[in-house]
């Protein structure tokens, strides 16, 4: 919401700043988001009259303009625009003015003629273009004939106005009108409001017999006024109205239109005007669509429509889209004679699903979706009909047609101000449980209340009250009925729930200055509290919480102390899950890897790059519907599509040699949408690593390889708990996207927990990655199921017998993999066998091909003595005879 | 013989004092006092000695033996101190050479937050409770208040999967998720961090982000307590001169609410860029839990309240660190990483 300085200022008393009020609501709740000012300091500038034109002598495009500009003596002015006739009047910068943009105006010689200023443009004055017509934005900005010749044109046009820009939240739609904004002001600085007056229309009168409003679907239409205005005019609307409406950010177009936007922009309440004889019947029918109706809207599209649609019939078709725009056919044009006002309440969701749904959105659906005054209505229809007389745009037929079916039994008068006194406890309802409740009124006195009862008139009626049904959402016992003042719901607010809530000491003579500032009505009141009404434009107050935060909000929350919850002390803690993806991330960060966070949403066609066969659970994907791109369309179900992205991003930047992890969840679908359930979501850690450690003048390169990360693993398993026995590899040939001589499941204690391989090189290329990857990816669940990761360290005893360490060459075929030699070896000793380390892998010259010689270092220790060499040596003999006859090894010495 | 052992003596301090050497020391040693050494050659020659003179060169030889072997201690001592002096001399190296260690890694600066902030909250004794990432639109907007077609929904505009189900615009569902469990048991004090989803791509906004949300419910928590919380949490999190501001706010979930201010990380408060000059920083949106969604969640809101509060991790990362394109967190340059 734009809020033009000047107009607020009309409409209440402020003694403030703009940058102090803007504070003032900002630390309220309407946050001021910023203050627009005008771009330049405009000075020199005069109202002209132009009262001869005659063409340059030595230039074509140049015209020589006599001016009239107040003082006596005319001008002469060259100008280059096409656009002015004599008896235009026209801004004129001075000698000396400074114009948007900088330009400073001096008198100077144009082609031989001296001219002394110059006609200004719109852009030259800096005014919004956006809000012009194309007419007003061409050449020399024309006034209008009714200034006054010689007049500053800053006052003129307002330039010097200010805008504040409000960022409303969504309660606070009342204030998407100046009259609200204005009742905000003046509830926070005390300031005099000077709201404008309306005349109020009834319901006889000459337009009942000219039109008739019937309202099919009450749920979605709760009021529908109509006034006519005849002998219509249309024509430009006064130069005040027009800046009024540019400040607010709307474009002028005729006096009709602009009556309508103003009012909105006043009230917050939109309108509609009809041209009345375009409509069939001249009568207006709130409906639902029907299917296969269309209409062409306003801005020329033709929409068809759906039952789920509101929308304003006359006896035939729609002719406006309710609340959202109106149609083209009965627009108010040139040759409109009499126009219908429309000014209605419409459900707010349907005006949301509708203009959602035709992807069209207005001023006027952005005030209906927050739901309008449903009192001000009528009030609005009046305050139109009241402006487009004032400034001539046609005559007000008198009367007019309130179609209200819920109507309360009567209304809040137009610019309401709560009195400052109780109402009387006999005037509530004796039917209203809560009455009951009510022992001794005004025995507050004590507490400082200001209520005296000797100053109470009879204010509200018995018949003011209503009660409604129970709401549904209340538990019964709290609220076995509602109690409904002039259509606002009685709320009872407790002293005492105030400061429970905010934690502060708020006498009840401080919360009843407040909630008056606010026009909120004292229905009733007992020793713990108040029955009270807020205005009807504060729809947002619905509860006693919601009048708690309008205390703190006017108290201010600055004033609200800083205490510490006072309850039992409680531990806090990470779960098991929680601490084992923490301890994952230190790990992997300690073993050098950066870790990285990855979008959860990839580009389905690169997760099918990994090439993984139909049923494979890659392929089980649960896709967004509505994606801002294709890179984002499907849910990621493994981690290796973003792993390799981010590679390749770094080597684009010439990052080659990378290590990530990252820690995240993966997303499958089983069974979802069919099946009534959500779909799988699961934690995994994944990891890539590429490129090598750098050789270094101390020691050599080292490849980011399989057995590189196969060590990574190894470290994060015996980092969480596991025993270096837990974990084995197991080779896989057909792992999607992996390498089918380089890839392996990962077995912890025998089961399998993830996968670990070098990328495909096809996958690579798909990626346009040209350096080898590996990559692995582990299941998190299957860590956080075991005691091993939760499991209390219990010292096993050092033992303080020396080890003796041997080393076992061997030769054996290519085939025969280290893991099975180990194993064989393991098989031969018994328990003083402690450490079986592969140091070295040989192929060359010395040994025969397709053979290899594995070097182990066996380390031997006993818990309870000092082992013989005779000892291990029998040990040793065993291995080796065992491996000959099972490899046909042979030992390399 | 008298005469032998003084010659001995004088020629053997003579030689001793040429020694430069520690070898040489042990060998002239060996030499002189060694079991072929020429003393003990000497001294064999005792027995032809007269008892009477026995004595007499028996202290004699005596003698020049300790004076010689307190000589070569001496001499052995200053040599060692001489030795080891030159060699470390001679070891020392450039010390400027790199190190050899194997580079660690880095923890991603949002992941780093997230636990920064999980230890300021589990200090004050709340838990951590994570929830789906795919969620009901039930609990992502019913539960908390935001009916269907409510205005409060185009704060947050949703990835959708089907009708009822999105991915979650916020960590708030958790809350209603943890409220199901644990009703009607207080107090309920928990913290959720966790990725959430919201149709917005630019300099300062990201389709994925994350969340950490608070709540606490008990018997007589008060708006008050909220401010304290916060203040601690600001504190820890940003240092302890810092300052905090609640300014009124609308959120469907809570009733009052605020967002919350925290003054100016880069400037204190007077005024920078980073804060258009207002010396504050919006870092959080919190407020007393609506009562509605208290019953929603099977509490009384006549005997328990709450507070809850919800913030962007990437914005707390962003200014903690200096970041000021929130892309770079999730391009994932390492670059950028390493500097962490």
């Amino acid at each position: 919401m734009l809020v033009s300085w000047k107009w607020l200022k009309e409409l209440v008393e402020i003694e403030k700043t703009p940058e102090e009020l803007a504070d003032l609501l900002t630390m309220s709740g309407v946050a001021v988001d910023g203050i627009i000012y005008p771009s330049i300091e405009l000075r020199n500038l005069k109202v002209g009259l132009i009262e001869e034109i005659s063409p340059h002598p030595n230039a074509d495009k140049l015209l020589i303009c006599r001016v009239d500009i107040g003082e006596g003596e005319k001008r002469t002015i060259v100008t280059g625009a096409q656009n002015v006739q004599a008896g235009h009047k026209v801004p004129v910068a001075l000698p000396g003015a400074v114009l948007t943009g900088g330009k400073s105006i001096e008198s100077a010689e144009l082609r031989g003629i001296q001219s002394d200023g110059m006609l200004c443009s719109a852009r030259e004055l800096g005014m919004d273009e956006d809000k012009l017509s194309p007419e007003q934005k061409e050449g020399i900005y024309l006034l209008p004939d009714d200034v006054t010749v010689g007049a500053d044109v800053v006052q003129v046009l307002n330039l010097d106005d200010l805008v504040l820009e409000l960022d409303l939240t969504p309660n606070r739609a009342d204030c998407l009108g100046m009259w609200n904004v204005a009742r905000e002001v003046a509830a926070l600085t005390g300031g005099k409001l000077r709201l404008p007056e309306v005349e109020g229309s009834t319901e006889e009168g000459t337009c009942a017999g000219m039109t008739r409003v019937e309202i099919q679907n009450e749920e979605l239409c709760n009021r529908y006024v109509a006034r006519i205005v005849k002998d219509v005019r249309i024509a430009p609307s006064p130069l005040w109205m027009q800046q009024r409406l540019m400040a607010a950010g709307v474009r002028p177009i005729n006096n009709v239109v602009d009556v309508t936007n103003y009012v909105m922009m006043e009230t917050g309440q939109p309108l509609h005007s009809f041209d009345y004889d375009r409509l069939r019947e001249n009568r207006i029918v709130v409906r639902r669509a029907r299917e296969g109706e269309e209409i062409v809207t306003l801005d020329g599209q033709r929409r068809q429509l759906n039952p789920e649609m509101l929308v304003i019939a006359d006896a035939e078709r729609p002719v406006a889209l309710a609340g959202v725009m109106g149609g083209q056919e009965t627009e108010v044009t040139e040759q409109t004679k009499t126009i219908l006002l429309e000014s209605a309440s419409f459900n707010g969701p349907s005006i949301r699903r509708t203009s959602h749904a035709l992807g069209l959105r207005s001023e006027s659906s952005l005030r209906f979706e927050k739901t309008v005054d449903v009192q001000l209505v009528r009030w609005a229809a009046d305050r139109a009909v009241q402006l487009l007389s004032q400034i001539g745009a046609g005559m007000a037929v008198d009367g007019c047609v309130d179609c209200y079916p819920g109507r309360p039994p009567q209304e809040e008068p137009l610019h309401f101000q709560a009195p400052k006194f109780y109402l009387a406890k006999s005037h509530l309802p004796k039917a209203f449980s809560w009455a009951d409740n009510i022992d001794t009124p005004f025995a507050g006195a004590e507490q400082g209340l200001s209520g005296q009862q000797g100053e109470r008139p009879p204010f509200a009626q018995e018949g003011e009250f209503e009660i409604k049904e129970l709401s549904e959402e209340f538990p019964e016992e709290q609220m076995p009925q509602e109690l409904w003042f002039r259509g606002r719901p009685v709320i009872r607010l407790r002293f005492r729930r105030v400061n429970e809530i905010l934690g502060t000491k708020i006498k009840p003579v401080e919360m009843e200055t407040i909630l008056q500032a606010l026009q909120i009505t004292f229905l009733e009141k007992d020793r713990e509290g108040w029955w009270v009404a807020p205005p009807s434009y504060r729809r947002d107050l619905e509860r006693e919480v919601d009048l708690v935060e309008e205390i703190a909000r006017l108290y201010s929350y600055e004033r609200i102390p800083t205490t510490l919850p006072e309850g039992v002390t409680t531990q806090g803690q990470r779960n098991t899950e929680q601490q084992i993806r923490y301890r994952v991330r230190k790990n992997m960060v300690a073993q050098g890897l950066m870790e990285v966070i990855n979008y959860s949403f990839i580009n389905k066609a690169r997760l099918e790059r990994l090439g993984y066969p139909a049923g494979h659970p890659f392929g089980d994907m649960v896709v967004v519907k509505n994606p801002l791109s294709e890179e984002q369309a499907v849910m990621r179900t493994c981690l290796l599509p973003g792993l390799l992205d981010t590679v390749k991003r770094n080597l684009n930047k010439r990052n080659k040699n990378l290590r990530f992890f990252e820690v995240g969840k993966i997303f499958r679908a089983e069974g979802f949408p069919e099946q009534r359930k959500l779909p799988e979501e699961e934690w995994c850690l994944g990891a890539v690593a590429t490129g090598k450690r750098e050789k270094s003048w101390a020691y050599g390169a080292e490849e980011y390889d399989f057995y590189y990360l196969k060590g990574v693993i190894a470290n994060l398993l015996t980092g969480l708990g596991y025993g270096a026995e837990d974990f084995a590899l197991a080779a896989v040939q057909d792992y999607p996207g992996l390498h089918p001589g380089r890839a392996a499941t990962i077995l912890l204690k025998g089961r399998p927990i993830g996968v670990l391989g070098e990328v495909h090189p096809l996958v690579l290329e798909e990626f346009e990655i040209d350096q080898r990857v590996v990559t692995f990816s582990i299941d998190l669940p299957q860590l956080w199921a075991d005691e091993e990761v939760s499991r209390k360290v219990l010292l096993v005893p050092v033992t303080k017998f020396p080890a003796i360490s041997r080393d076992l060459a061997i030769l054996v075929p290519e085939e025969i993999t280290a893991a099975e030699v180990e194993k064989l070896i393991r098989e031969q000793a018994n328990e003083w066998l402690k450490e079986v380390r592969l140091f070295d892998l040989y192929r060359g010259q010395q040994i025969q091909e397709n053979w290899k010689s594995l070097a182990f270092s066996l380390t031997w220790q006993a818990p309870d003595k000092t082992l013989t060499d005779e000892e291990v040596n029998i040990f040793h003999q065993k291995i080796e005879e065992a491996l000959a006859a099972r490899f046909g090894a042979g030992l390399r010495r | 013989m008298q005469e032998q052992l003084r010659a001995l003596k004088e020629k053997a301090e003579q030689e001793l004092q040429a020694c430069q050497k520690v070898e040489d020391v042990q060998e002239f040693r060996v030499r002189y006092l060694g079991k072929k050494g020429e003393l003990t050659q000497i001294l064999r020659g005792m027995g032809q000695l007269s008892p009477e003179e026995r004595p007499v060169v028996g202290q004699l030889a005596n003698e020049v033996r300790d004076s010689l072997e307190g000589k070569i201690a001496q001499l052995l001592e200053t040599l060692k101190v001489k030795e080891l002096e030159q060699r470390l001399l001679s070891e020392s190296i450039d010390i400027t050479l790199p190190g050899t260690a194997a580079e660690i890694g880095r923890q991603h600066p949002l992941s780093m937050v997230i636990e920064e902030i999980e230890e300021i909250f589990m200090g004050m004794g709340f838990t951590i409770e994570e929830g789906p990432e795919i969620e009901l639109d039930y609990y992502n907007f019913e539960a908390l208040n935001i009916p269907k077609d409510h205005p409060a929904r185009d704060m947050q505009d949703s990835f959708y999967l089907t009708p009822e189900v999105l991915l979650r615009t916020h960590t708030s569902p958790v809350q209603a998720r943890t409220m199901e469990k644990t009703k009607p048991h207080v107090p309920v004090k928990i913290i959720v961090p966790g990725k959430v989803y919201r149709r917005d791509d630019d300099a300062t906004h990201s389709p994925m982000f994350h969340q950490v949300e608070g709540l606490m419910i008990d018997k007589n928590i008060r708006f008050s307590d909220l401010k304290g919380v916060l203040l601690n949490f600001a504190r820890q999190m940003f240092g302890a001169d810092q300052k905090i501001r609640l300014r009124p706010s609308f959120f469907p979930f809570t009733e009052p609410s605020a967002e919350v201010d925290i003054s100016c990380v880069m400037c204190k408060g007077v005024g920078c860029r980073t804060c258009s000059q207002t010396g504050w920083l919006e870092i959080l949106g919190a407020g007393m839990v609506h009562p509605r969604v208290l019953e929603m969640g099977g509490y009384n809101p006549e005997e328990v309240t709450g507070f809850a509060f919800g913030m962007g991790v990437e914005r707390v990362a962003m200014l903690k660190y200096g970041i000021d394109d929130m892309r770079l967190l999730f391009e994932n340059d390492v670059r950028f990483l390493r500097q962490f």
